[in-house]
């Protein structure tokens, strides 16, 4: 099987690799980057445990070909540190006891970064809406939408970040 | 490594797309957002010999009005047209319906095009393309043609265009000013693919009603356009007698299969119901 070259930015650092081309993002990020903190769930997109940013946007990484993401940005929940401490998502979903087995985590926040870039200030019902796209089996969700309800003024002060590219 | 072996183009035109696809001639599948077809392939569902991968086709990616109609390029993604200014002010049905696509994660990726040309009975995109009368430029080995919605959607997952045709753009009429509009769907929970839904728009003159449209999605193998309903609300206005008698007449109209999610009973009677929840959410939204 003839393998293809990629160079992609992860969390900010440039990579390459050397993939077949029908290996998902996932497996590549995973495998070939050594970055395991993205998770693999149902692998066909329902349970939103893979979710990653693709140039600033929640995308599943089981629904794209690492030989798509040729070129992208992508963000992995190992890129939301930030000078070793927690992001403030993270810290508030500590805080507010937002996970248990942590296994759909790293989808958790980055699906609700994004949310919170698209709507900076959102009501409780649109946090849930945008969190069903994430399934967790052990938290109920309470302490997650907490958590995302509590983050979201920290996030409108602090700096723009991972960016404010248009929705 | 989940799907199937393939062997995989990027293609960056779509003439480089189409040709692609004549040479596999059927054997080939076109990749554009990947998010039904993605699955299909992890579960290997799908076994296509080749991919033909249409992401990097910059050209196929706009929203442009050209004389009342809003004409989309094959690869815009549901997100850019959730959040199109243009979308909301001359398409808001259109807007209204990509919110109860997927998640906004699923939007990110899926494309008006790949959902059109999957014909997912229980999709959104071909109900409102039906609701509207809509049409598709699709471009093959011979040139380009124009398929109307009507003549689009032959059977689950079944669409008349040819193996080698590429779907390159959505034609939507821009709605009325002032018209009214609603997609109502049900499903178990938010994201999840539709057990019924329905696309509305009304155009008030007066108490009188000019213009009714109204689409199914989950009730059988095809959009269903309801224009005996249409007509009940054309002839009798838009008071709630001319509702009720309305949404009886869809749930008449449909002929829905049974299958895990819900009974063929279940799914006509939630025909009825969210056809009348969508008139009145579009009727009393409508200005004249």
């Amino acid at each position: 099987m003839t393998e293809t070259p990629i160079r992609l930015t992860v969390n900010g650092v440039p990579r390459t690799g050397q993939c077949v081309v029908r290996k998902l993002l996932v497996d590549f990020l995973r495998e070939d980057l050594a970055l395991t903190g993205t998770h693999v769930g149902c692998e066909h997109g329902i349970c939103g445990a893979c979710t990653v940013l693709v140039n600033g946007q929640a995308a599943r990484s089981c629904l794209m070909l690492a030989v798509q993401a040729d070129g992208a940005e992508i963000t992995t929940v190992e890129g939301l540190m930030q000078n070793g401490a927690l992001h403030p998502l993270q810290a508030a979903f500590r805080r507010h006891h937002g996970l248990q087995c942590g296994f759909c985590t790293p989808g958790m926040l980055l699906t609700a970064l994004d949310l919170l870039r698209v709507k900076p200030d959102p009501t409780e019902a649109e946090i849930r809406e945008g969190l069903s796209a994430v399934l967790c089996r052990c938290t109920g969700y309470h302490g997650i939408v907490k958590a995302v309800q509590a983050a979201a003024p920290e996030l409108r002060a602090a700096a723009p970040w991972p960016d404010r590219r248009s929705p | 490594m989940k799907p199937p072996r393939f062997e995989y183009h990027a293609a960056h035109s779509v003439d480089e797309a189409v040709a692609l696809l004549g040479r596999y001639g059927g054997d080939a599948k076109v990749l554009a957002g990947g998010q039904s077809l993605m699955p299909m392939l992890n579960f290997r569902l799908a076994r296509p010999a080749a991919l033909v991968d249409v992401n990097r086709v910059a050209a196929l990616a706009y929203v442009r009005e050209d004389d009342g109609v809003v004409a989309f390029g094959a690869m815009t993604r549901q997100r850019t047209i959730e959040f199109s200014p243009m979308v909301a002010a001359r398409l808001p049905l259109l807007r209204e319906a990509t919110r109860w696509v997927g998640h906004l994660p699923i939007r990110s990726r899926g494309t008006i095009g790949g959902s059109i040309a999957h014909a997912d009975p229980s999709a959104e995109y071909p109900a409102v393309l039906t609701a509207l009368g809509g049409e598709v430029i699709v471009q093959g080995p011979r040139g380009r043609r124009t398929v109307k919605a009507a003549d689009l959607f032959e059977g689950y997952l079944t669409t008349s265009l040819g193996p080698e045709e590429l779907l390159v753009e959505v034609r939507l009429p821009a709605m009325p000013a002032g018209a009214g509009y609603a997609f109502e769907e049900f499903a178990r929970r938010h994201g999840d693919f539709a057990i019924v839904g329905i696309a509305a728009m009304v155009v008030r003159d007066g108490a009188r009603c000019a213009v009714a449209r109204l689409a199914t999605a989950g009730t059988g193998p095809v959009p269903v356009r309801l224009r005996a309903a249409e007509e009940i609300l054309e002839r009798d206005g838009l008071g709630d007698a001319a509702v009720a008698a309305a949404g009886a007449r869809a749930a008449e109209l449909v002929d829905p299969d049974a299958d895990v999610h819900a009974s063929a009973e279940y799914r006509r009677h939630l025909t009825g119901v969210l056809t009348v929840r969508a008139l009145k959410r579009a009727i009393a939204g409508a200005t004249s």
